[in-house]
């Protein structure tokens, strides 16, 4: 990289920079960093995420200022801060819709990576790190949806750490210590509390290392070949991706601003206005909406322990993907059959989505087992068999090189060989 | 490919919707006057439905997060100062303790909290048999239609139950209400309330006064929000312009076409 | 915008879309910087507070009660003619911040001393019918004030504060 011959441009800079070389760091990684030209809008949500990180950071030690981590006090400190705080009600509901925003943006940065075959070698390490970052968000955004202490905030809590009695032997012990008492009660809330405020700072952590194991071998692109040594396939990264990240930024930005505005409580559950009440349940537990494909994973086996084990497994098989699918060939631009499979996952999840938020009986129940049978299959019987069977269509030997012609597949890099 | 963003964005509304349809009968559309982009409260309308919540609801209902002093705010029904300090001292506040260590009576102001009806959830089940009426703070919020549900089933008395339901003593059937089953009777007939301004009190006035009302005491802030959303998104439309072609410029230093 | 031609521009114009889309970008992070600070500043709960009614019929002479206001100590005293007069006879040449006592009171209740309980050096609450003068004494760094308040030896720069307050009537009194 390019970062070896950088000098600051002032003394001070470089007199800096030669105790702490942060200048050269920033520089190598923010400025000259060498991307692919031929990166499409798919490839913005990995600033969009960034972004939401810190938004919800900065909101979230906001609300911390104003919220009480007390059962008692909980859900009154909420709504001491949706009408009494300076502009709280505007801190609160960005923070409670950038969670819905930041798994709209991951979800979209996976499929991103499944379709474009962003976790295959070299880029294994960036890929797992990405879930362990996403297992995260999905911890710190169930236990922020319990701070306001409604009925969905308890009984969402009562379920989930329920999942965890499933372990066999040790299963009770496990929830009464997750718990601090017998049930989801005041110590719940407090160390919840701890918690979503430690977890973000821990993703922040992981980010770093996600975009240092990034620069590594260097961005995957539409083409999914490696780059040409000689430069002539990539931009800097600023101002050229920075402009482009940038646009994609504000876009998003006009959709979060659509929900905060005017559809604030859209995303939520009505029933978490209602303060906690250990005696009623709701008539539907349902999970936040990005959870909810996981939910429909858990419910379509009729065994406690199998159900469990069969929606941890959903995640969890996500880091042997790179291992699972033996194909050479990364896009999916080249991998015909594979797009259509890709296609059919989507569509599977938005299934299960949808069977998630059902009540668990009849045509529902049969339907949300079908898609976990087929998301299963999709990784572990599809993707390893696809990479010996499917015949893969011819790969340009460049982002800037002429292509064969005759295939319709190759607009993306027909534009850029235009574009020279 | 592009249809992607759309496909998601529908199917999160559809998921979020289902279960606030379904169950009971689909509630009635009221044209509110703060729906919409620029919807506001209608001050006169806000004002009328706190008379018809404090003669009427308050005596079973609480409004544990709202203060006296809320209804002078912007945004609100905006009673003047001299009328809420009015209101908050017709009601007596439990204060204290004094000197002598002795809990007193005074009369309220502006910064005391809405008085409730009883002094704990055991005491209002008690009156109620059995039935706890809710906190009305946030109640459009914590119900799946929102306002128009709350109106529909302040206007679902009128209705026979269907012959092959059974309706138990000290429950009363309601069209729109989930489940068609409501502990509370009618709460308004036509007249319940007398409005100063000559409107006349219908059923259905008084519906949807209280409804705005309740509106107002479940999101105080709505017209700020409104205010400052469409000048956020109207900022944000400009940036995206102004972005949008500094990128082409930058971008046609490497490509001619794009 | 984006004919062919556009990258052939003078770079004046290249660079004004540069430096109006800057502006209006740092403009918008500004106004989103403005919530995140005012949010720190006193709610409408907090606000509301601003003011205390005092029923004072029961404090005699010579004695005085200690209410709260905004989270600080008011001390209302009750003082003796033999007080009062003590206070009026000090040379205003004697104090460190020169005030009359009668500018500490209100016109025809100059019995009534009613004044913000901290010591204004660093906060303090004085204790009262110490010192040297007769009045208040900060045990925390030894600021010792006169019976009207008024700093008369040790490091506070100025007397103790007079609130904004008025009587209703000769019993009730409301602060703030």
């Amino acid at each position: 990289m390019s970062e070896i011959n950088y000098k600051p441009s002032s003394a001070i800079g470089r007199w800096f920079d030669e105790r702490l070389p942060l200048l050269t760091l920033f520089n190598g990684h923010l400025m000259q960093y060498p991307t692919p030209k031929n990166l499409n809008y798919w490839w913005t949500f990995g600033g969009i995420l960034t972004f939401c990180l810190i938004t919800q950071i900065i909101t979230g030690i906001v609300l911390a200022m104003h919220y009480t981590a007390h059962a008692d006090l909980a859900f009154s400190s909420v709504e001491h801060i949706m009408r009494d705080v300076n502009y709280g009600w505007l801190i609160r509901y960005i923070h409670a819709n950038g969670a819905s925003m930041f798994f709209l943006a991951v979800y979209i940065h996976i499929f991103r990576a499944l379709f474009y075959g962003s976790y295959k070698s070299p880029r294994e390490v960036i890929w797992i790190l990405g879930i362990l970052i996403y297992i995260l968000m999905m911890a710190a955004a169930f236990m922020g949806y319990v701070l306001p202490w409604g009925q969905m905030s308890f009984w969402g809590a009562t379920v989930i750490t329920n999942l965890f009695s499933a372990i066999p032997l040790v299963g009770e012990s496990v929830t009464q210590w997750l718990w601090g008492g017998y049930s989801v009660d005041n110590p719940t809330l407090t160390r919840f509390f701890s918690l979503h405020y430690l977890i973000p700072f821990l993703i922040l952590g992981l980010v770093v290392l996600h975009i240092w194991a990034l620069h590594v071998p260097g961005n995957n692109n539409p083409i999914g070949i490696d780059l040409k040594k000689d430069g002539s396939d990539t931009v800097s990264f600023h101002p050229y991706i920075v402009i482009k990240d940038l646009f994609a930024l504000v876009i998003f930005m006009i959709v979060f601003a659509g929900f905060v505005f005017y559809a604030p409580n859209v995303l939520g559950h009505s029933d978490n206005y209602i303060p906690a009440d250990p005696l009623v349940t709701p008539a539907h537990i349902v999970p936040e909406w990005y959870l909810l494909p996981f939910y429909a994973i858990l419910r379509s086996v009729p065994d406690k322990l199998g159900g469990v084990v069969l929606m941890f497994g959903a995640i969890f098989i996500l880091i042997a993907l790179p291992w699972l699918d033996t194909s050479k060939v990364r896009s999916a631009i080249f991998r015909p059959i594979y797009r259509q499979f890709f296609w059919l996952l989507v569509l599977d999840v938005f299934v299960l989505g949808y069977m998630g938020a059902m009540p668990a009986e009849g045509t529902y129940l049969l339907i949300g087992r079908i898609a976990t049978i087929y998301y299963f299959a999709h990784f572990l019987v599809v993707m390893p068999l696809l990479g010996f069977l499917e015949k893969t269509k011819p790969i340009p030997l460049s982002i800037a090189d002429p292509i064969i012609s005759g295939s319709g597949n190759f607009a993306a890099a027909r534009k850029d060989k235009s574009a020279v | 490919m592009r249809n992607f963003f759309l496909v998601i964005l529908t199917s999160i509304f559809i998921c979020t919707n289902i279960f606030a349809a379904g169950e009971a009968t689909k509630p009635l559309k009221v044209d509110w006057s703060f729906n919409g982009f620029f919807g506001k409260f209608d001050r006169a309308q806000l004002q009328r439905g706190y008379q018809v919540y404090k003669e009427v609801c308050a005596s079973c209902h609480s409004m544990r997060y709202l203060s006296y002093r809320n209804l002078s705010e912007v945004g609100g029904p905006e009673f003047s100062i001299a009328e809420v300090k009015a209101i908050a001292s017709s009601f007596q506040i439990k204060d204290g303790p004094n000197e002598d260590g002795e809990m007193f009576e005074r009369n309220g102001l502006p910064k005391d909290r809405f008085v409730s009806p009883y002094p704990n959830e055991k005491a209002a089940r008690a009156a109620n048999g059995g039935a706890y009426p809710p906190d009305m703070s946030v109640l459009v919020k914590a119900r799946a239609g929102g306002a128009n549900y709350i109106y529909s089933v302040l206007m679902g008395y009128d209705e026979k139950p269907p012959s092959n339901m059974k309706i138990e003593e000290g429950v009363y059937y309601n069209k729109y209400m989930a489940g068609n089953k409501i502990r509370m009777s009618q709460p308004l007939v036509d007249g319940s309330v007398t409005y100063s301004d000559g409107t006349k009190p219908t059923v259905s006035q008084m519906s949807k006064d209280v409804t705005a009302f309740l509106t107002w005491t479940a999101e105080p802030h709505l017209e700020k929000r409104k205010r400052i959303g469409f000048k956020t998104i109207l900022y944000l439309l400009i940036f995206s312009i102004l972005v949008f072609l500094s990128m082409k410029k930058i971008w046609s230093r490497i490509e001619t076409k794009m | 915008m984006n004919k062919k031609s556009d990258y052939k521009d003078k770079p004046t114009r290249r660079e004004f879309i540069h430096i109006a889309t800057t502006t209006v970008g740092v403009v918008g992070v500004g106004c989103v910087a403005l919530p995140l600070v005012t949010q720190m500043n006193p709610d409408a709960s907090v606000k509301a507070l601003a003011k205390v009614e005092v029923d004072v019929s029961r404090i005699s002479k010579g004695n005085e009660v200690t209410v709260m206001w905004r989270g600080k100590p008011i001390f209302i005293r009750r003082r003796t003619d033999q007080e009062i007069n003590k206070a009026r006879n000090v040379s205003l040449k004697d104090l460190k911040d020169p005030q009359k006592d009668e500018d500490r009171v209100k016109k025809g209740k100059d019995e009534w001393l009613i004044m913000v309980g901290v010591c204004t050096h660093l906060g303090c609450v004085p204790l009262k019918q110490q010192g040297e003068f007769g009045g208040w004494f900060c045990p925390c760094h030894g600021s010792h004030y006169d019976i009207s308040g008024r700093i008369r030896k040790g490091p506070a720069p100025v007397n103790m504060e007079i609130p904004n307050y008025e009587f209703v009537s000769d019993s009730k009194l409301i602060i703030g």
